[in-house]
């Protein structure tokens, strides 16, 4: 690994926690177009959910990342496929620079996790029912912590007797990038670069380049 | 797992080595880059000093934020200018060809590579673009890449990924009149769903497919992540090669084509190749199909009813329900006669020569509805031109279109071309995201050029078929 290459493990998140409910819902929803008319991404945490949160005339509508209850959550919980659409990588930077560290739902888009992943945010997934059941609960206790174990693939949360430990699923690339701090793959894979020219040399395309 | 299909051969051929993630470092034949998601990742490369490792293999265009009226620079929206600023100065330090708008070659990510014969059958290709799946059209490994993931390719050549299953979707027998690729795959979309396809990668076959051109295939292959694959492909033939034997590749260099076609022919899916699984369409059955919600899953045949929530799979209950309200539709009914207050015919989908020549039989000698905007935007510059030369573009102006410069224009929004308000669209795009184009009330009604043309002349959504002289053409 090169040296500057930023090792940094993450076995697990605890905070607490922010329900977004709905199935399907797109970067487009997480993040408006109209904000990536950028070069950098600072500043886009606050468009996170822009149109969903804020009317035409910029008024404060019902949402989650509204309320005061949430602004200091930091483990989002959402239903299923979220994420789905574009490849844009501005929607985790939103939620990240919003203050998500950690995303748990029913099942997510391949590039939104992949892209997550790259910014060191656990996607974790459990069943319909077990995030329904974690929704309500973060509704009802909006302080109460909880817990992403991303190497015992667990989600901790309620106390004394009401504990709950529920099984969640990391996918195992995902799982082995975080708990080994090997999700930053330019390193791992400039290191590489001997065996990646012998690849191309042997690509028939690569051979009767001008 | 598959064995012996396109998918395993072209990933065995590109594979380096596995990651201690257990992913395999897969090295990228060509990458593809925009203005809206390489800037960042340029940035990155520089904060830790690197180089763009393969300039040669590197491609750039721009597309998402070029205006498509006025084009002379500065551009009138700054942000816009500084993006496409930021891009010039990365491409130039890094000495990546360019396709600006004044070399005539600049378009849609997606249009420009195949056009220009940059896009070859088993080739990896990547791009910070979801509909990266476009270019499985050709036979190639093609998919959206996030933007860590374009640091990566750009510092190394290469990308880390898992492989996917794959997914073999089997369109049989011949489609009816006014039955396109879009209808195709709305259809397959709508059957499996939008979220049918995470961990595969879909192969496109059967008669229906293999009898669509270029354009057709391309069509389809675009919107396979819509249906949540993130690659999709249809086997290289001698349709594929016919059109890569035209284009600037290989028009002036014969002999590079039959050095290449051997290696395309062998990436091909063995007969006897093993799939994960199979799926089968009868294409004589699909009707020209619009969407009535606000995801792209959420399609039906013209003439059919707009499904009830309550009968739908109970995890589709409920966006259905708010899409059905975000829209204004009723279950029961149909999508035929629905208004609609602009036409846009354009995206990396649908706005390539064969679409505007079918939009453009329907549209000549007929009139856009006086209350509808219809905005005419081509794939790329040199679509643009030849449509110019054919006389398309006059079809269009005369019966009311506006017709404009290349780029992704009113797909996305992120130039001037937007919806206002609650305006509906009929869009030949992929994507009915509520929001997606420019307007957060804006409702966006997906479907074929032809029935985008369609419902321009008559305002409202119209089943093509039942458009006078359409019929019998
Ligand atoms: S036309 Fe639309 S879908 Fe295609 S690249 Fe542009 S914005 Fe993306």
């Amino acid at each position: 690994m090169s040296d500057d290459a930023p090792v940094e493990t993450i076995e697990s998140v605890s905070g607490t926690g922010i329900p977004v409910r709905g199935n399907d819902i797109d970067t487009d929803q997480i993040i408006p177009a109209r904000f990536m008319k950028v070069v950098t991404f600072d500043g886009l945490g606050e468009f996170a959910f822009f149109d969903q949160r804020f009317t035409g005339e910029d008024e404060p509508k019902d949402h989650p990342f509204n309320e005061e209850r949430f602004q200091e959550a930091n483990v989002l919980v959402v239903n299923a496929n979220f994420g789905c659409g574009s490849s844009r990588e501005h929607a985790p930077q939103a939620l990240q620079r919003w203050g998500i560290d950690a995303i748990v739902g029913e099942s997510f888009a391949e590039i939104f996790a992949g892209n997550c992943l790259a910014l060191g945010i656990p996607t974790v997934t459990a069943s319909t029912e077990e995030i329904g059941a974690l929704q309500a609960y973060v509704e009802e206790n909006p302080d109460a912590e909880i817990e992403i174990d991303v190497e015992r693939e667990l989600v901790t949360y309620g106390s004394g007797d009401e504990e709950k430990a529920v099984n969640a699923d990391v996918a195992s690339a995902q799982h082995k990038a975080l708990v080994e701090g090997v999700w930053d793959t330019t390193a791992l894979m400039k290191a590489n670069e001997t065996a990646v020219r012998e690849t191309a040399n042997s690509l028939p395309y690569m051979e009767s380049d001008d | 797992m598959s064995e012996g299909t396109l998918y395993d051969k072209v990933w065995d051929r590109h594979a380096v080595t596995e990651l201690p993630t257990g992913q395999t470092q897969l090295f990228v034949g060509l990458h593809l880059i925009h203005e809206v998601t390489s800037p960042q990742a340029f940035g990155m490369l520089k904060e830790r000093d690197l180089e763009v490792a393969y300039p040669e293999r590197t491609h750039a265009t721009v597309d998402h934020i070029v205006p498509t009226a006025d084009q002379s620079r500065p551009y009138g929206d700054d942000s816009a200018e500084e993006m496409m600023r930021e891009l010039e100065e990365n491409v130039r330090e890094a000495g990546i060809e360019f396709d600006s708008p004044d070399t005539g070659d600049q378009g849609i990510v997606h249009v420009i590579g195949p056009e220009q014969g940059i896009t070859q059958p088993g080739m990896t290709i990547v791009c910070g673009d979801s509909h990266t799946s476009t270019h499985g059209a050709f036979g190639a490994l093609a998919f959206g890449i996030g933007t860590s993931q374009i640091r990566d390719v750009l510092a190394t050549g290469t990308v880390a990924m898992e492989k996917q299953k794959v997914r073999k979707i089997q369109v049989t027998g011949e489609l009816g009149p006014g039955v396109t690729a879009k209808d195709i795959v709305l259809t397959i979309i709508r059957r499996l769903g939008t979220e049918g396809g995470v961990g595969y990668v879909y192969e496109y076959a059967g008669e229906a497919i293999e009898s669509l051109g270029m354009e057709g295939r391309m069509s389809i292959c675009n919107m396979s992540i819509e249906g949540g694959a993130r690659a999709g492909y249809v086997n290289p033939d001698e349709t594929t090669y016919e059109w890569l034997a035209e284009t600037d590749a290989f028009e002036d260099d014969p002999e590079r084509f039959d050095r290449l076609k051997p290696y395309w022919e062998l990436v091909r899916s063995d007969e006897d190749a093993e799939y994960d699984d199979v799926v089968t369409i009868d294409g004589s059955e699909i009707e020209p199909t619009v969407t009535w919600g606000t995801t792209p899953g959420q399609g039906i045949g013209i003439s059919e009813p707009i499904p009830k929530p309550e009968e739908l799979p109970a995890d589709k209950q409920d966006t259905a329900r708010r899409a059905q309200e975000h829209m204004r539709v009723s279950p029961g009914e149909t999508m035929a006669g629905y208004g609609i207050d602009v036409a846009f015919l354009g995206s990396c989908t649908n706005a390539r020569l064969p679409d505007l020549r079918a939009a453009a039989e329907i549209v000549r000698g007929r009139e856009v509805d006086p209350d509808v905007r219809g905005l005419v935007v081509p794939g790329s510059q040199r679509v643009q031109q030849a449509a110019e030369e054919e006389g398309l573009a006059d079809v269009f102006r005369e019966a009311g279109f506006e017709w404009r410069n290349a780029g992704c224009s009113m797909c996305l929004g992120m130039n001037e071309d937007q919806l206002e308000g609650d305006q509906a669209s009929a869009s030949s795009s992929n994507r009915n995201f509520v929001g997606r184009q420019g307007s957060k009330d804006g409702r966006t009604v997906l479907m074929s050029p032809e029935m985008v043309a369609a419902a321009a002349i008559t305002g409202e959504v119209t089943d093509v078929r039942e458009l006078e002289e359409v019929v019998s053409a």
